[in-house]
């Protein structure tokens, strides 16, 4: 083998372009090879969520079961109504990107600190025996280090709650990221959202709630360390419950079938 | 929608601070910081390359790699974000050699002043970092500029002060096994804990 | 014999990539509060500094000196892609918790160090060897740090109960301080204590090897009996 020069041109051009087509060929294909895979993982770890929210993994054995008694819904937060989008195709980022999509909110209206709205929201409705079982909303508020994401889980009544699931946040490990941990979860099922006179009243307190107290239905022990990402969770119950966020949807269903 | 930008570039320096709440360029943060001049001569090289790749960056990411970025070109199911990692690296790899070029030949000053430290930035993680985050983030042209000014910022005011400690405390007397390495992690942890008091601030 | 396995065993106690070099801090720090997602960035960061070293080395007679800067990027960042793509089909759970660290290791100063100190002079065999060997000494440090912080962040090793819970009855109280991001610094500052009270050789000397960049030397500290101080 003839001793090569490894620093004229020619070589430096060979083996720079031979380096990039095999590193690329290499990557395209594993990449090609994993994109289904992958993009199955991002569908069940999101169905997950919205079924562990609700507790309905148990209820149905599995996550496959349990989704195949959800509906997903596309419905506008300002009428309240279902309308005929395909949840496929729905996206909150890009839903957030698109102009007339959204809308910003002003200081007083931004209980949950979002900035902006979406104009349409994906909800899920899990069905049983063709009444509506469990309600699956989509949340958002701002937390300590940044915006909490999750799903809040509603009964039939439309008052009391089936529980809460974040899937993304920034909180501090061991303080506000307790937020999911599973015995605090649990506080929520069966506490009430609305009071009589519909006031939003379900709210994260400090320290423990006593047994005895009027509000024993309304209130969750506040996580020690994290008063401001249960700050946070308070605010964002009391924004999405209330009439900028589903409240018009609840009233809706509510009064009749949507 | 100017306090949107303000927000992003408070954000980044405080809250998110690249070098005290994500840890990224450590190698160069505690290599660099034993003397305050070189340590702030490499904090405006961050600043400058951090500035110019970000943006560059983000343009790369929005027209050409993310799913149906192709769009303009026709292909509008193709997505490219699997080759992302090169293509930042390579575009910072490119940035950092031709400001370094640019520098050398026009502003012969500043060359003597940053020279030296730009090789080092290329394989400095808080630049790939900045630029992972903004696609995390998915921010806008113009939101990524105050994030990559902002993360700059903020990974030169950390690097500042920690010279500026660090240049203290070279006249203490430590446990031996203590000395250099050791103390400045532990340095590095308590500014860490400093920095965390910022988290909640919304603009 | 001995020769491999010094070269395999050196990286992790006498000449430690974190602990001595200062290299690959950046990713130690931010994925250590479990000790699950550890494991996974240091399985992740191994094998890719072994195979850039290995793929690296293989190349290195035919590699044109002035673009090996970016021949070596190039290896490293396909490696680098290769294992996020694979860690995001088989195990996205840990994969969104690592985020961005996983494509950090680009930058990471072992990978590209080891490429240029170590796999451009040797043959592919010891280079392999060579990165295992500094992977093994960057996992030792971050297993340490996760073992750490789990256990007393949690009570737990690896979502096992090794302190039994107050809130299942137990006796423990998670300290949670120690899942606080902050504490690897300092835990590292203190490994390195330990470190060089055992190998007395590593400790500096005051004046603080410093790369070339600082041209003057830093005077000793006033009081300075040096063999007065150490505790």
């Amino acid at each position: 083998m003839p001793k090569i020069n490894k620093d004229s041109t020619l070589n430096i051009t060979f083996v720079g372009i031979g380096l990039c087509l095999l590193c690329s060929a290499i990557i395209s294909f594993i990449a090609i090879q994993l994109r289904s895979v992958q993009e199955n993982n991002v569908v069940l770890d999101m169905q997950k969520k919205i079924v562990s929210s609700a507790g309905l993994d148990e209820v149905y054995g599995s996550v496959e079961n349990a989704m195949s008694n959800i509906k997903t819904l596309i419905i506008d937060l300002d009428e309240g109504e279902i309308v005929d989008i395909n949840p496929d195709t729905y996206e909150l980022s890009k839903e957030l990107r698109e102009d007339g999509k959204y809308k910003f909110l002003s200081a007083e209206e931004d209980v949950a600190s979002i900035k902006k709205r979406e104009k349409y929201s994906k909800i899920y409705i899990e069905y049983k025996d063709d009444e509506i079982n469990t309600l699956i909303l989509p949340v958002r508020g701002y937390g300590l280090w940044g915006i909490l994401y999750g799903y809040l889980a509603i009964e039939g009544d439309f008052n009391t709650v089936a529980g809460l699931e974040f899937y993304e946040h920034k909180e501090t490990p061991g303080l506000g990221a307790e937020i999911d941990n599973p015995t605090w979860k649990s506080l929520w099922k069966g506490k009430k959202i609305y009071q009589a006179n519909g006031e939003v009243s379900l709210k994260v307190i400090k320290g423990s709630v006593m047994k005895t107290s009027n509000n024993f239905s309304y209130e969750i022990d506040g996580l020690s360390g994290a008063t401001l990402t249960c700050n946070g969770v308070t605010n964002l119950i009391a924004y999405w419950m209330g009439s900028d966020g589903f409240l018009n949807f609840i009233n809706n269903l509510q009064k009749a079938d949507v | 929608m100017i306090e949107n930008y303000l927000n992003i570039f408070i954000n980044a320096i405080f809250i998110e601070n690249l070098a005290l709440s994500v840890f990224l360029g450590m190698c160069t943060f505690i290599a660099i910081s034993k003397k305050i001049e070189a340590a702030i001569g490499l904090g405006i090289a961050v600043i400058v390359v951090l500035a110019i790749t970000v943006p560059i960056n983000n343009l790369i990411y929005n027209y050409i790699l993310r799913d149906g970025a192709l769009a303009w070109a026709g292909l509008s199911d193709v997505d490219l974000s699997f080759v992302g990692l090169i293509s930042y690296i390579g575009v910072i790899a490119a940035c950092v050699q031709i400001l370094e070029m640019f520098l050398d030949k026009y502003v012969p000053v500043l060359y003597n002043a940053l020279g030296i430290f730009l090789p080092l930035i290329t394989v400095n993680c808080a630049i790939l970092g900045a630029s992972l985050f903004m696609v995390e983030k998915d921010l806008y042209f113009g939101e990524s500029v105050a994030y990559g000014l902002g993360a700059g910022v903020g990974w030169a005011l950390a690097i500042t002060i920690l010279a500026g400690i660090r240049e203290k405390l070279k006249y203490s007397d430590m446990p031996e096994g203590l000395q250099g390495l050791g103390s400045t992690f532990i340095i590095v942890g308590l500014m860490s804990f400093g920095f965390m008091s910022f988290g909640g601030i919304i603009l | 014999m001995s020769k491999y396995s010094e070269i395999l065993f050196r990286p992790v106690f006498k000449e430690n990539p974190i602990a001595l070099q200062m290299l690959g801090i950046c990713s130690a720090l931010a994925v250590t509060s479990k000790l699950y997602p550890t494991l996974i960035m240091c399985v992740a960061l191994t094998v890719t500094v072994s195979l850039s070293n290995f793929f690296i080395s293989m190349i290195r007679n035919i590699t044109p000196s002035n673009i090996r800067i970016i021949v070596q990027m190039t290896i490293i960042s396909s490696l680098v892609i290769l294992v996020d793509q694979a860690l995001k089909a088989y195990d996205y759970e840990t994969s969104k918790t690592l985020s961005v660290f996983v494509g950090l290791i680009i930058t990471n100063c072992i990978v590209m160090g080891r490429a240029e100190a170590f796999a451009m002079q040797n043959p592919p065999g010891v280079s392999f060897l060579d990165g295992f060997g500094n992977g093994l000494g960057y996992s030792v440090i971050l297993i340490i740090l996760g073992t750490i912080r789990e256990l007393f962040g949690t009570g737990t090793i690896l979502e096992y109960e090794i302190f039994p819970l107050v809130q299942n009855g137990g006796w423990y109280v998670p300290n949670n301080f120690f899942l606080l991001p902050p504490v690897s610094f300092i835990l590292i500052g203190l490994i390195i204590w330990a470190l060089r009270a055992w190998q007395k050789d590593q400790i500096e000397e005051p004046e603080f090897r410093m790369s070339q960049n600082s041209p003057e030397i830093v005077p000793n500290p006033p009081p300075t009996p040096s063999s007065k101080a150490s505790s």
